[in-house]
């Protein structure tokens, strides 16, 4: 059984879609709240969307600070498979648990959309169930979604194929070479802009982000 | 112990896009002030710091910029400490 912390912050506010999608897959989720010390007996940390202390000064700058980040550090830097979903993307790049940062989108407004999503690294805990290549339609959320870094450090990203997700038409945000979602150089630690845990009911009409989840649950058949 | 008056200026880095610049300068050129360029717009921050000296108070706000206050993929900071009366 795969276990799930899925982390709450004050302001997380895509923690029970988060919940639900693991619940959905078989895996078997919980939350921890962000000022605890201990993630418990777990398998894989979720950092979940919302606005995490209400992105004051930067989103997730003071998130990254909360007792419960040294034990994701750990389990982090230990290879245990940790997924960023947007405000969770941002904890993670502030945490320097990935490179880069996201910023806020060149159009300057708050994106609230489906738009059509490619995921391109498959061999990551929470891809290895797309074909590279796949491209579906995914919410998105954000008014800090654009993903930047330095010219060398995005080279080396495209390079050494650590671009899990990219933006298949349109570019909602102005993320360097359209970046939706990156992994670390271990590949367990993801981030990811758009929303999973909102394309994984038949109700909202695509499922196809449930294979993010779906992913973790063969990931740990396989280890 | 002397009190010390910090001000902190947080700033994107200069090869970063500034969509807010632009558009605060698109904003000044309609009101017609002219010869205008490069807006940027980052953020102040200020606080008052107990420390024995002034060496030591622009030594901790720069850790609080290196820590917290400033994201340095993105952003640049500068201090200024003051004593205060």
């Amino acid at each position: 059984m795969t276990r799930v912390a899925v982390v709450r912050f004050p302001g997380s506010n895509c923690d029970a879609d988060t919940y639900r999608a693991c619940e959905r897959v078989g895996a078997e989720p919980r939350y921890v709240w962000h000022r605890e010390e201990s993630l418990g007996n777990i398998d894989v940390v979720m950092l979940p969307g919302g606005f995490a202390y209400g992105d004051h000064l930067r989103a997730g700058a003071i998130a990254r600070f909360s007792p419960i980040m040294r034990a994701v550090v750990e389990h982090a830097r230990s290879g245990g498979p940790t997924l960023g979903i947007c405000n969770g993307f941002q904890i993670l790049c502030e945490a320097g648990l990935l490179p880069g940062a996201l910023v806020r989108n060149a159009c300057l407004t708050f994106i609230s959309r489906p738009l059509s999503m490619r995921i391109e690294a498959t061999n990551t805990p929470f891809t290895n169930a797309y074909s590279a290549g796949d491209t579906f339609d995914i919410p998105v959320a954000h008014g800090e979604g654009r993903f930047v870094a330095e010219d060398a450090e995005v080279a080396r990203l495209e390079a050494e194929g650590l671009v899990v997700a990219r933006y298949a038409h349109d570019n909602p945000n102005g993320s360097v070479n359209g970046i939706a979602g990156i992994c670390s150089d271990s590949r367990s630690i993801v981030g990811l802009m758009p929303h999973p845990e909102r394309a994984a009911d038949e109700l909202l009409s695509e499922t196809r982000g449930s294979l993010m989840f779906e992913s973790i649950v063969r990931h740990a058949g396989v280890v | 112990m002397p009190r010390f008056k910090v001000e902190v200026t947080v700033m994107p880095r200069e090869t970063l896009l500034d969509p807010q610049g632009q558009a605060v300068e698109h904003a000044l050129a309609e009101l017609e002030f002219e010869n205008l360029s490069t807006v940027r717009i980052g953020r102040a921050i200020t606080f008052d710091l107990e420390r024995p000296s002034r060496a030591e108070a622009a030594s901790d706000a720069e850790s609080m910029c290196r820590k917290l206050l400033a994201n340095p993929v993105t952003e640049d900071f500068s201090v200024t400490v003051e004593a205060k009366s």
